[in-house]
């Protein structure tokens, strides 16, 4: 449904997207990771149409955005950056506003609407002001006008931002459903949600994408992928290191914790031995009493860290101009 | 039509986003009593003892408007940009042009409705003497097309920044020239030294050159044509500003 070909935008002398292909099919929920700055939003803008690329091409159900706006829009459901609403309308009014212009009228339109207020819990609301809605509520009533028109395709730029735990949960759930028969992009610096929301992740950093598979995939990049962690009572550091450092499946092994108990370490594979480390680990500490042997999944901050590090540590000085408005 | 439609939805949204504010009663009850006060105070309309109203009520027009209109034009693109709504709103299966003329027309209509709301003063004037209501129709007509110059230089103004009030500062000073450009105090010191074309030239650009055919009741069309190709010029030139910006 999505297809993104080479994009690039340039703002001055910056290249906040360099280069970003992908493609999302119907049944996909892409989660879109990355620190900030990185070129999220700038691509989302080029998907819905509000930016033109500087190069590529994107196109939504087959409608090239710049050549075919208006079909590809009518297929697209968009959730800002920050979420904004006309802050001088009631909640009623400003989805009755978004109903019309995408050209529902009559009954299709009253249930339009009932339909996304009972999904977005906005009955309490309706005819309250946008301006003075709490946060939670006033992203709700954006998230509501973009699902208005049951699109085959939703961008959400960052939709959980600024909701609390429980309207985050509603959120994830939500998209996971609605991920069944949509094509949905969407971006978040919050891992976990990758976990429970995407059916694959892109990592993009200073606006190229550095990884891009299904979180299981993301997390077997880890360093901590595939190692072992133990804990055995009944011993000293130095004798569980040096009996771990004589086997040949073991790369290296790091001591993470040492009390008069006991000592807790964690044993990196050497390539391609993942699978029956843990077993000859096992073998290399009888005779002490192991308290506890797990395989790591490895994990997806860690993957996201080791990718974008390099930018995150100077990060602090990035002045972000946003919001082309 | 189906463009039709999208400008007449985006203009209902803006005409209801000038009644939901207090902004929209304080502009009328200004311009009802500055049109009042003008008119039968200052503008001598009961000395001239002529039963007309060119001069008492229309003369006041271009500047009255010098600072209403911008000041209702000012949010029209500033507050989208400020608020962000402009993402949505460009998002929409719509075109920006449809956006635009939309957004411009309830402005329009809405100074209409404050012009309209000018009505006890006609009143007034047929009951005290027997006027040319041509006349005075006509003249309405051309402060309505005036108004909407002004406007959609605003347009422009309010397109160029997310301040409402640096619109509004610089939208006035564009629409000062458009009245000094003819005002005679200041025509008559350029015929001083300039020569009479470029005099012509200069004066050709005021508003008030164009206003004056309409408050003699002549509807000459260069005159209307005058006042439609600055608003369709200036809603061009603020479409280009707004592409700029998402352009980057
Ligand atoms: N309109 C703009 N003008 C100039 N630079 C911009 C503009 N929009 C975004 N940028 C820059 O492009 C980069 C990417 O921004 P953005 O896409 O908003 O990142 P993200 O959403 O991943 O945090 C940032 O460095 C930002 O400062
Ligand atoms: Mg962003």
């Amino acid at each position: 449904m999505i297809k993104v070909q080479d994009l690039v935008k340039v703002f001055g002398a910056k290249r906040a997207v360099d280069g970003v292909s992908f493609s999302v099919e119907r049944g996909e929920v892409l989660g879109f990771l990355g620190p900030n700055g990185a070129g999220k939003s700038t691509t989302m803008r080029m998907i819905t149409g509000f930016i033109p690329p500087t190069a590529g091409t994107v196109t939504v159900g087959g409608f090239d955005t710049v050549e075919n706006p208006i079909p590809a829009r009518r297929l697209i459901g968009y959730l800002p950056e920050n979420a904004p609403a006309y802050t001088d309308m009631t909640v009623a009014g400003f989805l009755n506003f978004a109903a019309e212009i995408r050209g529902l009228r009559g009954d299709a339109k009253r249930k339009a609407i009932h339909r996304v207020v009972e999904m977005c819990f906005l009955e309490p609301v309706m005819h309250q002001s946008v301006e003075t809605l709490s946060k939670g509520y006033r992203h709700r009533t954006c998230f509501a006008q973009s699902i208005l028109h049951d699109p085959e395709v939703l961008v959400l730029d960052e939709p959980t931002d600024g909701l609390d735990p429980n309207q985050k949960h509603e959120v994830r759930g939500l998209i996971r459903r609605m991920g069944a028969s949509k094509a949905i992009i969407f971006s978040t610096h919050i891992l976990e949600e990758v976990d429970t929301v995407c059916s694959r992740a892109i990592i993009i950093d200073r606006g190229r994408i550095v990884a891009n598979g299904t979180p299981e995939e993301l997390r077997r990049k880890s360093e901590s992928a595939g190692a072992v962690t133990l804990r055995v009572s009944g011993v000293n550091g130095a004798a569980l290191s040096q009996r771990l450092a004589q086997l040949s499946t073991v790369k290296r092994s790091a001591i993470l914790e040492e009390d008069s108990a006991g000592v807790t370490a964690r044993v990196f594979p050497k390539p391609a031995v993942n699978a029956v480390l843990a077993r000859s680990v096992a073998e290399a500490v009888q005779g002490w009493r192991i308290e506890e042997l797990h395989t790591e999944e490895g994990r997806l901050d860690e993957v996201f860290r080791s990718i974008t590090m390099p930018e995150t540590a100077k990060m602090g000085g990035e002045g972000d101009r946003k919001n082309p408005r | 039509m189906n463009a039709w439609s999208n400008i007449k939805t985006i203009a209902k949204r803006e005409l209801g986003a000038y009644f939901s504010s207090p902004l929209a009663y304080v502009f009328i009850v200004i311009f009802l009593l500055l049109s009042g006060f003008f008119t039968f105070m200052v503008g001598g309309f009961f000395e001239i003892g002529q039963a007309s109203l060119a001069h008492p009520f229309f003369d006041w027009h271009p500047w009255f408007y010098l600072f209403l209109v911008p000041a209702v034009g000012m949010r029209l693109w500033a507050e989208e940009r400020r608020v962000g709504t402009i993402e949505l709103l460009l998002t929409m299966p719509i075109t920006p042009w449809q956006a635009i003329v939309g957004k411009f027309l309830a402005s329009w209509l809405f100074l209409a409705l404050a012009l309209a709301l000018t009505f006890p003063i006609v009143i007034t004037v047929n009951y005290l003497g027997s006027p040319d209501n041509g006349v005075i129709l006509a003249a309405y007509l051309g402060s309505w097309l005036m108004a909407g110059a002004y406007l959609a230089v605003s347009c422009i103004t309010s397109a160029m920044t997310r301040t409402q009030v640096v619109s509004f500062i610089v939208s006035v000073v564009f629409c000062l020239f458009l009245i000094l450009a003819g005002f005679p105090p200041v025509v008559r010191l350029l015929s001083g030294w300039a020569q009479p074309w470029l005099v012509d030239t200069v004066t050709s650009f005021s508003v008030i050159t164009h206003f004056d055919g309409f408050q003699k009741g002549v509807l000459d069309s260069r005159d209307v044509i005058f006042f439609l190709s600055i608003i369709v010029f200036s809603l061009f030139t603020t479409g280009v500003i707004l592409r700029g910006h998402r352009a980057g």
